[in-house]
């Protein structure tokens, strides 16, 4: 049974993406909670919106926690990224507007032109300390996942 | 892992049962869900209009209706015989059909069709202008296109439509102490009289400027993409309608396969219009490789020191609606050499293609894809893709079933004007 679980959010993970003209790779990993490149902080990235849109500006949120799960407020964060199967990057310059406490932050100004896998990547900088992680997100056609919410 | 086997062995004829079960009320055309979510998300009816908040007067019939005037109107340009509409002509889905733009003087770029432009945060080719109403300014004043001057603009207005104007908008400033012709942007006589122009005057005419963009936007907006065969099979699909298999030809919908699939076409060309509304290098050969046109990297800057744009004296919006400025993307090796993609909304009515009309034919466009050459600026995003002339044939035949009929809203049916304050 403990199998049946990755198998299944797999297979939705396949449902929700035989609509994009190039699905991501089978084995993407899709985490919103990793490690930072030499695993001293802990990041977890998430919508500020119920769901992702295409088109549209909207915001997100970075929790940054130590490895312990203490709260690092103070980071000075940049954004980059892009679509690594089109050789394109964002087509607005996300940043980040506001620390909110507690060890989070808005990212604003984020947009996603087309449907697919985007790499979202944040680089950390406080004092001595240079970090970054790579987010991958895969942005659905909107209306693919009706199926999935029906009984 | 053992186990889960067996229950998919075990469960298999009950996938099987429950196969048949489905399959007798399967979409027409054998489209998965999947296929359709992404078919439902190209009908127009899908389409949600941006509204601009830099434009105050854009639902207001009067204001359509001066627009409207303005738009066909010759006598605003230098020569008294270019209007908009000699370029975006009526007939012609609100383009000319040429390579290259025909004004005073023969322009740098293909005329783009009017059809959908609210719908994209950036205009023209490059994205250098950031509002339909600070789009439709800049061709007034360019030198190979209407060839105009703002103050001569001014005077157009208070010679002919005073009275229309003064009911949409403020009340025309007193031009009789200002010289014939003057512009920031004009020949350098121009530029030397608008520099010796006081800076209040210089505002009251740049205002009535900025205000004949504004009536020319709510004239645009009046004109409206109604659905195509494309639009009528995919709501006949989504119900599942049995008469939905003949809308499309087999050729079409082959077409239709390989552009949402393997062609990859949708992934630029998606949502309601068929564009992303974005800038991306595709290697189009420019016209003159040894003077390459830049493209988006270089209207970054331009938009963003735009006296017109969303964040400028003469928009209506607030900072928070000026959020593409805002986190306008300056500094994307991916701009050089890009260009928007266009709607495939007409593109069957409209040749000849891309930025400069370099391609003759849709097939033309379809060979450059599939063989995606190296780009002469900047880096090409696509790979060549092995089609055969048949599926590219069928990739035409589909993209014929995009047009759609052009419909202009009755200006006494608009919505009433927003609270207009004078300004």
């Amino acid at each position: 049974m403990r199998y049946l679980v990755p198998f299944l959010s797999f297979f939705t993970a396949l449902t929700l993406l035989s609509g994009c003209a190039m699905p991501p790779p089978a084995d993407l990993d899709v985490r919103t909670t990793r490690p930072t490149s030499d695993g001293q902080y802990l990041v977890t990235l998430r919508p500020l919106v119920p769901v992702v849109p295409v088109n549209q500006i909207h915001s997100w949120e970075i929790a940054i926690t130590t490895a312990g799960g203490a709260p690092v407020d103070g980071m000075h964060i940049s954004f980059d990224g892009g679509m690594p199967q089109h050789g394109h990057g964002f087509p607005t310059q996300p940043r980040v507007t506001e620390e909110m406490g507690n060890g989070r932050y808005r990212l604003d100004g984020v947009k996603f032109s087309m449907t697919g896998w985007w790499e979202m990547k944040l680089r950390f900088e406080s004092g001595q300390t240079r970090e970054q992680v790579t987010f991958n997100t895969v942005v659905a056609t909107p209306g693919a996942d009706r199926k999935l919410a029906a009984p | 892992m053992k186990n889960l086997k067996h229950v998919l062995v075990a469960a298999s004829p009950l996938l099987v049962a429950a196969g048949l079960v489905f399959g007798a009320a399967a979409a027409p055309d054998d489209w998965s869900d999947a296929d359709i979510a992404v078919l439902k998300s190209l009908n127009i009816k899908t389409r949600q209009e941006r509204s601009d908040p830099s434009n105050k007067y854009e639902d207001s019939a009067a204001a359509a209706a001066l627009g409207k005037r303005i738009f066909f109107d010759p006598r605003a340009s230098a020569n008294q015989q270019v209007s908009c509409a000699s370029c975006h002509d009526p007939r012609q889905q609100f383009q000319d059909g040429r390579p290259l733009g025909q004004g005073i003087a023969t322009g740098l770029r293909r005329t783009m069709p009017i059809l959908g432009s609210a719908n994209a945060a950036w205009q023209f080719w490059d994205g250098r202008k950031d509002s339909v109403w600070s789009q439709a300014l800049g061709p007034l004043e360019d030198a190979r296109e209407h060839g105009g001057n703002r103050v001569a603009y001014a005077r157009l207005i208070d010679a002919h439509y005073r009275q229309e104007y003064e009911a949409v908008f403020n009340s025309m400033p007193d031009l009789k102490t200002l010289p014939e012709q003057a512009s920031p942007a004009g020949t350098p006589a121009q530029r030397a009289a608008w520099a010796k122009m006081s800076e209040g005057e210089r505002q009251a005419v740049s205002r009535v400027f900025a205000n004949i963009g504004k009536a020319l936007a709510a004239y645009e907006k009046t004109l409206k993409l109604g659905p195509s065969r494309f639009d009528h099979y995919v709501e006949a699909i989504a119900e599942h309608a049995p008469a939905a298999a003949q809308l499309l030809s087999p050729s079409e919908k082959r077409g239709l396969r390989l552009f949402i699939g393997k062609g990859e076409c949708v992934t630029c060309h998606g949502g309601p219009l068929l564009s992303d509304e974005h800038f991306h290098n595709t290697g189009v050969p420019p016209r003159d490789r040894f003077a390459p046109d830049l493209g988006r990297a270089a209207a970054v800057k331009a938009v963003l020191n735009d006296e017109f744009n969303c964040l400028g004296k003469f928009s209506d919006a607030q900072r928070r609606d000026c959020a593409e400025l805002e986190f306008i993307a300056d500094n994307d090796p991916h701009m050089l050499g890009a260009f928007k993609t266009p709607s495939l909304r007409n593109a069957a009515l409209r040749p000849p293609y891309m930025h400069a009309g370099q391609l003759a034919t849709l097939m033309d466009v379809m060979r450059h894809y599939a063989t995606a050459p190296a780009a002469a600026v900047g880096r090409t995003e696509r790979k060549p893709v092995s089609f055969s002339a048949a599926e590219m044939a069928d990739l035409v035949a589909f993209i014929g079933t995009l047009n759609s009929p052009v419909e202009e809203t009755d200006a006494r049916a608009a919505p009433p004007s927003r609270s207009v304050r004078s300004n």
